[in-house]
């Protein structure tokens, strides 16, 4: 790409131009708004049937309005998975990832130490985003473009939520 | 062809909606832990950069749909109790795991094994979610409940003055940030 616009200054401000414009489409075309969570918790009840059969499913409050089904939302999961697959590849920036360099930075080398965390993060920020109706596409940038009062509480909370968890877990340096 | 479609075009168009934003995310670096969390210790812009112009891009874009009857709004109850609880979880969670729900999902594709130990998480924290929505839903869930409000409703202010003042904030940020980014770099 030659034009001047196009550099990797502004890469940041292109890739927001282009969700803005997907979420133009995806509301045009399939009334939906760009999220994630609520199909992800779908997918947790999809998990869960395969433990406790349907019926424990079926008759919890939550899953009865938020039916886990291969639907528009979950099927937009494999795609965001592909996507970033696709993206990686083609692009050759592919690589397997077993701890990122900030954190090994802070807290070594162990993976135990990181894949705890990381689970622990993505237990809070799903327990999060499902109490705080959506999550940073769908509450935050589906809400936020909507100038909806819960996407931009989320949007400034969350921040400053992050903020001061960052401040903490990283002030060693 | 009317829209919206449904159907089974629609759950066909589901994929390739997805593989857009998933796209996007990787090239915009929001895939990567480290740019994700420099965001919250401040030494990285990108995601800042990346929301806000999508929120007033697609917002303005939204918005002309929507006046001019081609799209529908679909906004989330502002349970404000609720939002604000889930918010500060959301943002400790997303600084441990590095990732949001979308950027991780995204960022597995792009060879991060963490992020996929970390969806482990995410879903059981669904099951938890959904296990425990019985203990809120009439309480919690119901403290300071406005409703499907947009800021428009409870301030008076129209819509194009907010973008209007959103589009004057985020570039006065942005040249800030860029001008930071020089200085710091050179």
């Amino acid at each position: 790409m030659s034009l001047p616009f196009c550099t990797a200054h502004t890469r940041p401000y292109r890739v927001g131009i282009g969700i803005g414009v997907l979420s133009w489409l995806v509301f045009a075309i399939v009334a939906q708004p760009l999220g994630i969570t609520t199909a992800l918790s779908e997918v947790s009840g999809g998990i869960t049937t395969l433990f406790t059969g349907p019926d424990f499913v079926k008759a919890n409050s939550y899953w009865s309005k938020t039916v886990p089904a291969i639907d528009y939302g979950t099927l937009f999961l494999i795609g965001t998975l592909l996507g970033g697959f696709m993206a990686a590849v083609l692009n050759r920036e592919f690589k397997i990832e077993l701890a990122p360099t900030v954190w090994s930075q802070h807290f070594g080398p162990s993976l135990i130490k990181r894949y705890g965390a990381a689970l622990l993060g993505g237990f809070l920020t799903m327990y999060g985003a499902r109490l705080a109706g959506g999550c940073t596409s769908g509450n935050g940038i589906s809400g936020g473009l909507q100038l909806a009062i819960s996407g931009w509480t989320f949007l400034v909370v969350m921040f400053g939520s992050g903020l001061a968890t960052a401040f903490i877990l990283f002030k060693r340096g | 062809m009317t829209f919206p479609i449904t159907g089974d075009t629609a759950l066909g168009l589901s994929i390739i909606f997805g593989i857009a934003f998933g796209w996007l995310l990787q090239r915009g670096k929001v895939t990567d832990y480290n740019v994700i969390v420099n965001q919250f210790r401040m030494t990285d812009f990108t995601v800042i950069k990346v929301m806000m112009t999508a929120i007033i891009v697609g917002g303005l874009g939204v918005l002309f749909l929507v006046d001019h009857g081609m799209a529908t709004y679909h906004i989330k109850d502002a349970n404000m109790l609720g939002v604000i609880i889930g918010s500060v979880i959301f943002g400790i969670g997303m600084v441990l795991y590095g990732y949001c729900p979308g950027t991780a999902l995204a960022a597995i594709g792009t060879g991060s094994i963490h992020a996929l130990v970390g969806s482990i998480g995410m879903l059981a924290g669904g099951i938890f979610y959904a296990l425990t929505f019985d203990g809120f839903k009439d309480g919690l869930l119901k403290v300071w409940a406005l409703g499907k409000v947009r800021l428009p409703d409870i301030t008076g202010i129209a819509d194009p003055v907010w973008f209007g003042g959103m589009a004057v904030l985020a570039v006065i940020l942005f040249m800030m940030i860029e001008r930071h980014e020089n200085r710091t770099k050179a």
